[in-house]
């Protein structure tokens, strides 16, 4: 097992300086001189708007089927072709973003929220309150996080928010793991300790002082965690136990097309395309942040 | 050593015991009344709850039904599938094989994949054939397994007809599923070996070495990765999670009777007692695994044993 003194990739490396003050506009220029980071976010930006419109964008219904013509190959009227019940896969796969992506960040968003202050907490104060979060953090990690996931599908039964939750609770020992390694960096530093002397609460320390510290190494976490959640989520979803048809998702979409696969590969194609090429801008994205935000990050 | 192996071994015993802890508590936690999920198709009138509900104890104080649970579990007895009225333990068992020759094939193959892009990306660093590797390793990581799974069963079976697309048995059934495996823990493997290998080849015994005039290969072989591939060891233990969760997948898609289809399965057809036992076991596995892990990096690297 882990022993939970420190994330993975940073058990060797001394406690480093934390990353100067820098304006934010600072941030965004050094991020777009990243040629793939900038490639990133503007193929992120632009799903992410296609996928807002596509109540406008979309020529066909998402839902309904139309049996004269299941199974059809790409053509200009149908870009991506349709799937057995006729519907246009171009339509599905626009609408499927939506829940998608929105899996992936809800999921992000509860990590996030229990995480990091269970990480607060826990490198703030140390000794019996950082031992007992930490070892239930260990218990957490002792599950693969799919299997984690699947366990907790599995208790609650499958839904949109079931999925979310599951996803969400799978990823939070990351969380507490990095923002409790990046608060020890600081516990110690003199303007921890002179607003201390000053006589500040530790509320006022910890999310005053702290909290705006520790904020590179987590939105570096949360950028990455949303490109996995999304793989997370749709491969739930693609095994029967996340979002269920005919509400059209990427995953479950994909799991459609695995039965028609050798006949008409368009129907597991695109939706698989689109995960892929989601997760590839957030990926680019997230490398890009964690080079200008905190190079020794590795995630 | 023999003490750091005791230390870890003790360490572990609690956490052996909060898993057994959250799996027999999936029981209690599900929505609604629990006497549901056993009661099968028949009607469920009250008295027959009353007696699922007697057999299984859930009318006795909680910590006395994970006693009960803990106890049988320790003497190997995890109860019976709902469908097959089998020992779970048998069950769970009989799938254990598959899933270890899958996920360690696609170890093995990811480490050597991922370990040879990684040297040969920080000894071109800069060069067309880095960005070549960096562009793959970032392709492979945001390539979900169910998608390159697929997309290999349709070109390498459906057109090439190279490999049989689904079903276990001989090397030639292995060779797509472990490779889809592998793809995401190597591109992570590579880029970990290529940062690694960038740092080491900075350092002042590398530079020695060279100025000592021996030769480019046993510098970089000898000297430099073994150092470099200190960090890698433990990432191992995490790649095994995520190769572990990943089978899920692959075994799926790929119908191999293993751990991850068999607890999908379970899921899928509410059979609880199965469920649990899959969870249980697997996550103990897993822990098991991760302790062998660091007991080899403890091994190369004498620092951890006395930190």
């Amino acid at each position: 097992m882990r022993d939970g003194l420190a994330p993975p990739g940073l058990a060797g490396v001394a406690p480093r300086p934390v990353a100067q003050y820098r304006p934010r506009g600072d941030t965004i220029r050094r991020l777009a001189r990243s040629r793939s980071a900038l490639a990133g976010g503007l193929l992120f930006a632009l799903i992410a708007l296609i996928v807002l419109l596509a109540p406008a964008l979309s020529p066909y219904s998402p839902i309904k089927a139309n049996q004269r013509m299941p199974l059809e190959p790409p053509s200009a009227a149908h870009l991506m072709g349709t799937d057995r019940f006729g519907r246009d896969i171009f339509t599905r796969v626009l609408w499927g973003g939506r829940l998608s992506l929105s899996v992936g960040a809800v999921a992000v968003g509860i990590a996030a929220f229990f995480g990091v202050p269970f990480g607060l907490i826990a490198g703030y104060y140390g000794r019996r309150v950082d031992a007992v979060i930490m070892r239930a953090v260990d218990l957490l990690l002792a599950f693969p996080s799919i299997l984690l996931a699947l366990a907790i599908i599995a208790t609650l039964g499958s839904s949109l928010v079931n999925l979310m939750i599951a996803v969400g609770v799978a990823g939070i020992p990351d969380y507490v793991r990095i923002t409790r390694g990046a608060v020890l960096t600081l516990r110690e530093r003199e303007f921890v300790l002179s607003a201390r002397v000053v006589g500040c609460r530790d509320d006022a320390i910890i999310f005053r002082h702290i909290l705006p510290n520790i904020l590179a190494p987590v939105t570096v976490l949360a950028t990455l965690g949303v490109a996995s959640a999304i793989i997370t989520g749709s491969a739930l979803s693609f095994l029967g136990l996340g979002i269920r048809p005919p509400a059209p998702e990427w995953g479950n979409m994909l799991a459609d097309g695995r039965e028609f696969l050798e006949a008409a590969w368009w129907v597991a194609f695109f939706p698989g395309l689109a995960i892929m090429l989601a997760v590839l801008s957030i990926n680019l994205l997230g490398d890009g942040l964690r080079d200008v935000l905190d190079p020794r990050l590795r995630l | 050593m023999l003490g750091y192996i005791a230390h870890r071994v003790v360490q572990l015993a609690p956490v052996v015991v909060g898993i057994s802890v959250l799996t027999f508590l999936m029981l209690h936690l599900v929505p609604g009344d629990p006497v549901l999920l056993f009661a099968g198709d028949k009607p469920l009138t009250e008295e027959r709850a009353a007696q699922i509900r007697h057999q299984l104890g859930l009318d006795r104080p909680l910590w006395v039904q994970y006693e009960e649970y803990a106890g049988r579990a320790l003497r190997g007895d995890l109860g019976r599938g709902l469908r097959s009225q089998r020992p779970v333990i048998d069950t769970v068992l009989e799938a254990f094989p598959s899933t270890a020759q899958l996920t360690l094939s696609a170890l093995a193959l990811a480490v050597l994949i991922g370990v040879t892009l990684g040297i040969l990306a920080a000894l071109a660093h800069g060069t067309w054939l880095d960005t070549v590797a960096m562009g793959f390793a970032v392709l492979g990581v945001s390539m979900p397994v169910f998608y390159s799974s697929l997309l290999m069963i349709f070109l390498f079976s459906f057109r090439l007809g190279w490999f049989p697309a689904t079903g276990q048995g001989g090397l030639s059934r292995l060779v797509l599923p472990a490779t889809a495996l592998a793809l995401v823990s190597s591109a992570v493997l590579a880029r970990l070996v290529r940062s690694g290998m960038l740092e080491v080849l900075r350092q002042e015994y590398i530079v020695t070495a060279r100025a000592k005039g021996l030769a480019g290969r046993s510098v970089v072989l000898r000297h430099a990765l073994t150092n470099a591939l200190i960090p890698t060891i433990t990432m191992l233990g995490l790649q095994l999670g995520g190769l572990l969760g990943g089978a899920v997948i692959t075994e799926t898609i790929f119908s191999r009777p293993g751990i991850g289809r068999l607890a999908v399965d379970a899921i899928l057809s509410r059979d609880f007692p199965l469920v649990q036992g899959t969870v249980l076991l697997a996550a103990v596995a897993y822990v098991l695994v991760n302790l062998f892990v660091d007991i080899a990096y403890a091994a190369v690297d004498p620092r951890i044993r006395y930190g």
